[in-house]
């Protein structure tokens, strides 16, 4: 397969197309309308492949919701304000265990904010933004290509553990080219017994998030938590840029890693020896790995475009071992490296 | 090696255009590539810009401090993005409309009249292609084999009269300015 330049919304489509999405709904809102339009051209194409431009955001939640629950790979998507409208639809889909992939293009916030580039859904996406004892797995690719890879493994991840997984990029991630080769997806497994497509001789099944019997609901709560922790287990993923001889770790995702990545280059001209410790799984938080840096790194920076959300985790995952630092610019506005450069250099500088 | 290119001007000039086909034509080179554009609630007529990282080693940021290049289409993008270009960095302009010159001292500076040279091409809208031609030139990042190529496969093969016109467009960009 051929190296393709394509813009990051786009390559999300593609690869949902290619891992055997076949239901696709959703709204249109800026900065994602390119993987809405993708799916309208393309998802026909494929055997079975339905495209809906539902006449709501919770519409579209609840649509997926409903293919997911008859066995198909689904995905709905939208961005910060339309995910908002999403939550109670993602709840259910939490507690009825249905895979299905939310892509969360995000933009300003709060409200309706701006469509500049924004990273402040991190709480939301990360602590579940519905009601109830739930978890989604949050995937934050950082490139293209991890966008098309990362969407790939989205829907082996949410059948494999049947729950809905989110993936979160931004504004940038979604409008930029970038050169992508998309790998062969896997071949799907998922048991029967869990689509919904008529009893036949069988039992009947049924899906259900109401169970009004508080010790049925407690034990359904308890083994969703077991399924959590497996996932916590299993599926942290990270990345380490140029931690070996590193006397400090800037900590950050998806777009936010990339403009580090930068600063980090312009910063070891000036000998200054930085490295980079980049969460591609925000849940599961690669808590122990970045821990385990503590014994080596005692200055860690956060930066991220948000006031400060990823940094509880970090946090929380440092305990304390190490200093933590923050540097973050909210609401659309995106440093350039340079811009950050100085901000780190400043903060290496000062003494204890 | 990282290049940093920088594209504005208005929205409808094919702004957006010259940074994907260039974009392009580096990947088909071999080399690692992203393009960002800027994007907004904008329409026909309103500011539109790009940029295009190009290198031969895994691009970090593709947000640029300071591009090295910086092609401009329009007067205001002359004003507001003059002084994001590193020093010794190449400014092209269109002064077919854009009177003014560059207040620093510190970068070259490469006029191109191209929206006069389409006019006398026939096609007004070639002109991003014009700059394309002057911008390949002096630039040497790709050949102009590459990028024609590319632009063709871009521009759909359905459209054979536009290969046409946008070769010559090239053409008279390219030759328009000493490498």
């Amino acid at each position: 397969m051929n190296k393709v330049l394509m813009s990051g919304n786009f390559v999300i489509g593609e690869a949902a197309i290619r891992a055997g999405c076949r239901f696709y709904a959703g709204y249109p809102i800026t900065p994602q309308n390119e993987l809405t339009e993708y799916m309208a051209e393309h998802i026909r194409n494929a055997e079975g492949g339905v495209f809906i431009q539902s006449e709501s955001e919770i519409a579209a939640i609840n649509m997926i919701a409903g293919a997911s629950a008859a066995g198909i790979r689904v995905m709905t998507s939208s961005s910060s304000p339309g995910i908002s409208l999403k939550q109670e639809g993602i709840s259910s889909m939490a507690a009825c265990e249905l895979p299905g992939i939310i892509v969360n293009i995000m933009r300003g916030g709060p409200g309706l904010g701006n469509i500049r580039p924004s990273q402040g859904d991190y709480f939301q996406a990360t602590r579940g933004g519905g009601h109830g004892d739930y978890r989604t797995i949050v995937l934050a690719p950082a490139s293209g290509q991890e966008l098309a890879d990362l969407t790939m493994d989205a829907f082996d991840l949410a059948d494999k553990y049947r729950t809905p997984v989110m993936i979160l990029a931004d504004g940038m991630m979604g409008q930029m080219m970038e050169p992508v080769i998309f790998k062969k997806p896997k071949p799907r497994h998922y048991n029967e017994k869990f689509m919904l497509r008529g009893a036949g001789d069988g039992k009947s099944k049924f899906i259900r998030g109401l169970l009004l019997d508080p010790i049925d609901s407690e034990e359904h709560n308890w083994k969703l938590f077991r399924k959590y922790e497996i996932i916590k287990k299993n599926e942290p993923r990270f990345e380490e840029h140029r931690i070996a001889d590193a006397e400090a770790v800037i900590v950050a995702y998806g777009t936010a890693a990339r403009i580090a990545k930068g600063a980090i280059k312009r910063l070891r001209e000036h000998n200054l020896k930085l490295g980079l410790f980049r969460p591609i799984s925000l849940w599961p938080f690669p808590e122990m790995q970045l821990r385990s840096l503590a014994a080596q790194v005692k200055k860690f920076i956060v930066f991220e475009m948000s006031t400060g959300q990823m940094l509880e985790d970090v946090r929380l995952a440092l305990q304390g071992y190490a200093d933590v630092e923050f540097h973050g610019r909210p609401g659309g506005a995106v440093p350039t490296p340079a811009e950050l450069a100085n901000v780190i250099s400043k903060i290496c500088d000062k003494r204890d | 090696m990282i290049i940093k290119t920088f594209f504005s001007g208005f929205g409808g000039q094919g702004v957006l255009m010259m940074g994907i086909s260039l974009a392009n034509s580096a990947m088909n080179k071999g080399y690692h590539v992203t393009y960002l554009p800027a994007y907004g609630a904008e329409m026909r007529g309103g500011t539109a810009n790009c940029t295009v990282a190009i290198g031969d080693e895994e691009i970090a940021s593709p947000v640029s401090s300071e591009p090295d290049y910086l092609i401009v289409m329009n007067s205001p993008s002359l004003f507001t993005f003059q002084n994001k270009i590193t020093s010794d960095g190449t400014i092209f302009l269109n002064s077919s409309i854009i009177n003014d010159r560059p207040k620093r001292q510190d970068v070259k500076v490469v006029c191109v009249p191209c929206a006069d040279i389409a006019l006398e091409l026939g096609n007004s809208r070639v002109a991003n292609i014009i700059m394309m031609g002057a911008f390949i030139k002096v630039s040497d990042i790709v050949t102009s084999e590459i990028y024609l190529k590319c632009l063709e496969t871009i521009m759909g093969s359905r459209k054979k009269a536009l290969a046409e016109i946008n070769r010559k467009a090239f053409a008279a960009g390219y030759d328009y300015v000493k490498a």
